[in-house]
């Protein structure tokens, strides 16, 4: 065993940073009266942003770039734009949380480690340049995951919502841990660079890698969501408290298509027929249920959950063409997903009030007559993920599309820009009921007094017009990350 | 600033948006002055473009053009012809009367219903203006969101279901269009119109790219069998929104054909050229027998409206003939010329005439709240200004000579006669048929006894409701009795759209 070079020790410095800090809050939350918790917040918050300038300082450093400790970690372009986006939606999860969690006693440490634990898991997963590291980050990311959703214990549907997560992800886990040990037999290795090489060079079981392959796509098929593996997703997200589901909606889009690039490019890239074909039928499938049973819903969250698996559809569409470009884009999909996610998030919480949940849409009837400017924002945010122009939905899909008809699919786009269109409607759906339905309680909107957090949340809706206006720059960033620059 | 004007023209009407809808619920007589002031100082500024447009110049004038979005190929490129600069006057006109129009027309939530009219106006404005594809479609796109808003809230009693059919099936239709366009940066590696123009595409390539363009621009315009949304948004819509969709919106479906399908497909245009014809025709004669039967008067002229807008499709596409297939060179080429000038002048009168028409509906329903032929006769007897403006425009509207209205449509049969004498025959029916439902609806609502009470109340017309609909009049006159200028304005652009139709890219 070779001594720990420096360099590498660095090239974790992030990852190591948040963990130590992470152990400390854990530590001083136990010495903070319920009355202080506030500090938690804050710290936890200024925590994350302490580690998005470590990735930064460390993605500015040429000579760090690469792999740490014998290709385990890596730092490239991916990893470093992924993990800065994770930690800016996680921060933007805790700010909104806390109006949720206050009056409804939630407000505890618990949450906060637990978040900023997952926080670490998905750092990983996207850096993994070996299974087990993707499997470590997975699962570090995964069980705090759980916890969460249970965090209202005294919930019925909490907790079965919390059960159903935990056996279908750890049913999931197994599915990806049988792929990679598969792919270890064939390969005779763990690390995803060798895996590539070997898999290129004439394997004596190629149908070894074939199994390989579809257990690892079934994998990150039920950590995303796509069908036919969604099945938890509508429960999970009707059933958390809408802080969890808030958080469960965002940056962990961004670590699924980490693990999806660093599995799927990363080791798998000479299968890519292969996979692709797949991921074609599991995209168009996820369009279809996605987009289609949205419509019937009447709950707001729950809706919210079809309208990510129909995203997800979208999102595996940018790797159906195996090019950096497509990776790119996925990228820049996932990302602005995530902010849409959490400004739509944002705004149900900021309806909700102690001992009333806004998660019906009719929760949302005359908006605009309660509170013209947030209902502005809600249809900013729902024009963004209807794919409107001016808006950085629009961009993200234009995007993929792009990478789609590159890839000479010109049907699959077309069927994607259809079922585009009848996701619009459900999204209108919401404008109609803000803008054009009487309200159903008088008077103005009650809002809660927490002012960073209405703040933010503005600031976060407007970003997805002003991303969609000025965007270039972020979607080239993607671009030459995944492009390897 | 004349560097930048056209996007000073885009932009102002959105700043006035803002600063409108900032004005509050509560102050709703500042925020209709702020509109007001904005839509007039677009329309002065839309009269600096006519102005520092040369019509003898050829090409694309008062370019602009930035890199907007540089890695997915979408530039800021603006620039107008002689086509464009006489719909973007259409355009800023047609706001200010509307403006002017709706001032009482709502009295809930104000500020935001002329925000939404401002931002429609800079999108739509935006459209005519783009010379970059994507740019075409971003503002193609973004202005349903104000359209969907402004037949949704300030609506009829059915308006949920009109304005999510509206917004759906142009969505729909504009889908295919991206791909389209997708698929050419893919093939080129640009969305700039002129270059796209040069590019030559195969046979197969231009059919489907052809369709892609039809299926968006067809709901737009709306042609034959995707027509139905049209009816159902202006019954719903509010009058302003009426006026807004039928004089501008559809045009935009017209406009589209001659920047997309005839530059970009040309050798399509000609080959499917029958489709849209019979399209069209149909749209002529079988809707104008439709809008014989109807009972509400907006369905009326909605049906009406997409009978007229089936002239500029035909004369779009009869020119595509006319152009390729006639031996005879410059006389057939001249057919040609007519026929497009006659499909442009239909687009700027019927513009002008329909939303004159919406507007007079306004007028009524504003006092009797109901657009039932039904409830109406002998209105001459107590608003006699009215009378005489709504005579005059049912007269312009079936195409009586001396008004705007005669004069595209005349041009179109005149061109398509040269081309197949029987389809110049089908369309002319529509001069009977369109006589016949104008004049039958004039008859039951303008002219007879006194039908009701209500009718007996009325009070003729205001100064401000004389201002917009005298507006209007003035327009329609001084087209349909001196063509001229316009035709002057847009025949050099129209001769370059001529040229790229007889390039063939195969």
């Amino acid at each position: 065993m070779n001594p720990i070079a420096t360099t590498d020790l660095l090239r974790l410095y992030p990852e190591g940073f948040l963990l130590f800090s992470l152990c400390g809050l854990l530590l001083v939350d136990l010495f903070i009266a319920q009355r202080h918790r506030a500090i938690t917040h804050w710290l936890s918050i200024v925590l994350l942003g302490m580690t998005a300038l470590l990735v930064w300082r460390l993605d500015g450093n040429e000579a760090l770039r690469g792999a740490a400790f014998g290709g385990m970690f890596l730092v490239d372009g991916v990893a470093t734009v992924a993990k800065l986006f994770i930690l800016l939606s996680s921060a933007l999860v805790l700010v909104y949380a806390k109006p949720y969690l206050l009056p409804r006693k939630l407000f505890q440490g618990e949450f906060y480690t637990l978040s900023l634990f997952a926080v670490l898991g998905m750092m990983l997963l996207v850096s993994a340049g070996n299974l087990l590291i993707a499997y470590l980050g997975l699962e570090l990311l995964a069980l705090p995951l759980y916890a969460l959703v249970a965090l209202n214990r005294d919930n019925g549907r909490a907790s079965e919502a919390a059960m159903k997560y935990f056996v279908l992800g750890a049913l999931a886990s197994g599915l990806l841990l049988f792929g990679m040990s598969l792919l270890y037999g064939a390969s005779g290795s763990l690390d995803l660079g060798s895996i590539r090489a070997a898999a290129v060079s004439n394997s004596p079981h190629p149908w070894l890698y074939a199994v390989a392959v579809v257990f690892i796509v079934i994998g990150i098929a039920f950590k995303l969501g796509a069908v036919p593996f969604h099945m938890w997703i509508p429960d999970v997200y009707q059933g958390a408290p809408t802080a969890v589901t808030l958080f469960i909606a965002s940056a962990p889009k961004i670590a699924g298509f980490g693990l999806a690039y660093r599995l799927l490019d990363g080791a798998l890239d000479p299968f890519a027929r292969d996979w692709a074909s797949m991921l074609a039928v599991l995209a168009l499938l996820s369009l279809v249920v996605g987009n289609v049973v949205a419509i019937a819903q009447t709950n707001f969250k729950r809706m919210l959950g079809y309208s990510t698996i129909s995203h997800v559809g979208f999102l595996l569409l940018g790797f159906i063409a195996h090019t950096p470009d497509g990776y790119g884009s996925a990228l820049f999909y996932a990302i602005t997903y995530a902010l849409t996610a959490t400004a739509a998030f944002g705004l149900i919480i900021l309806l909700s009030r102690s001992g009333f949940e806004a998660e019906e849409i009719t929760d949302f009837s005359g908006l605009n007559q309660r509170n013209p400017w947030y209902a502005l924002l809600m249809l900013l945010v729902m024009a963004s993920f209807a794919g409107v122009p001016l808006l950085v939905g629009f961009l993200a899909k234009l995007q993929v599309l792009k990478a789609v008809i590159g890839a000479n699919l010109v049907w699959l786009a077309i069927a994607a820009g259809v079922l585009a269109v009848v996701g619009a409607f459900y999204y209108l759906r919401v404008i109609k009921v803000m803008y054009f339905d009487e309200p159903t309680e008088p008077g103005a909107l009650v809002l809660p007094k927490d002012l960073p957090f209405r703040l933010v949340l503005s600031a976060n809706a407007l970003a997805l017009l002003g991303l969609g206006v000025f965007g270039g720059p972020l979607l080239s960033w993607c671009l030459r990350a995944a492009a390897g620059g | 600033m004349s560097h930048h004007l056209l996007s000073w023209l885009i932009w102002l009407p959105v700043l006035g948006a803002v600063l409108t809808a900032a004005a509050g619920n509560a102050h709703a007589s500042r925020a209709r002055w702020i509109a007001l002031g904005t839509a007039l100082a677009t329309f002065v500024l839309s009269l600096l473009v006519l102005q520092g447009y040369a019509p003898g110049v050829a090409g694309m004038q008062l370019d602009e053009n930035t890199p907007w979005i540089g890695v997915i190929g979408l530039n800021y490129h603006l620039a107008v012809d002689g086509i464009a600069v006489a719909l973007i006057l259409l355009t800023s006109f047609t706001t200010v009367l509307t403006l002017i129009g709706a001032w009482g027309a709502v009295s809930d939530r104000v500020h935001q219903y002329f925000a939404s009219f401002l931002l429609l106006e800079a999108f739509m404005l935006g459209v005519f203006c783009a010379r970059d594809a994507l740019l075409f479609y971003v503002f193609f796109e973004a202005m349903l969101i104000p359209m969907f808003l402004i037949i949704g809230i300030w609506g009829g009693p059915r308006r949920v279901y009109a304005t999510l059919k509206f917004f759906l099936y142009t969505f729909f239709g504009s889908i295919f269009m991206l791909v389209g366009l997708i698929y050419l940066y893919v093939q080129t590696g640009s969305f700039d119109l002129d270059y796209l123009a040069q590019y030559p595409l195969s046979g197969r390539e231009q059919f489907w790219l052809f369709l892609s363009f039809l299926i968006a621009f067809a709901v737009k315009v709306p042609m034959f069998p995707v027509h139905t949304w049209l009816p159902d948004a202006h019954v719903e819509a509010p009058t302003g929104g009426s006026v807004i969709l039928a004089a501008i919106m559809l045009k935009i479906g017209g406009y589209g054909f001659l920047r997309f399908s005839l530059p970009i497909t040309p050798d399509a245009s000609h080959d499917l050229a029958w489709l849209v014809i019979a399209l069209s025709l149909i749209a002529v004669v079988y809707i104008g027998f439709v809008a014989l039967v109807q009972t509400d008067m907006k369905k009326l002229i909605a049906y009406s409206s997409i009978s007229h807008m089936g002239f500029v499709t035909l004369g779009v596409f009869v020119a595509t003939w006319l152009a390729r297939d006639a031996a005879g060179g410059a006389a057939a080429n001249d057919v040609a010329r007519l026929a497009l000038q006659g499909a442009m002048i239909q687009m700027i009168s019927h513009g002008f005439i329909s939303a004159a028409m919406f507007s007079c509906v306004g007028v009524l329903y504003e006092r009797v709240h109901s657009r039932m032929i039904k409830d109406y006769g002998g209105v001459a007897n107590t608003m006699p200004w009215f009378a005489a403006l709504m005579v005059f425009f049912s007269m312009a509207n079936s195409g009586l000579p001396g008004t705007s209205g005669f004069v595209g449509e005349f041009m179109v049969i005149l061109a398509t006669f040269q081309a197949r004498p029987v389809l110049a025959a089908t369309a002319a029916i529509t001069l009977i048929i369109g006589a016949a439902y104008t004049l039958w609806l004039v008859k039951r609502v303008i002219f007879g006894a006194v039908a009701n009470h209500h009718v007996a109340e009325l009070k003729d017309i205001s100064a401000r409701e004389t201002l917009v609909l005298t507006g209007f009049a003035l327009a329609t006159l001084v087209v349909g009795v001196w063509p001229a200028p316009l035709v002057n304005l847009m025949d050099g652009s129209i001769g370059e759209v001529l040229q790229q139709l007889l390039r063939v890219k195969i």
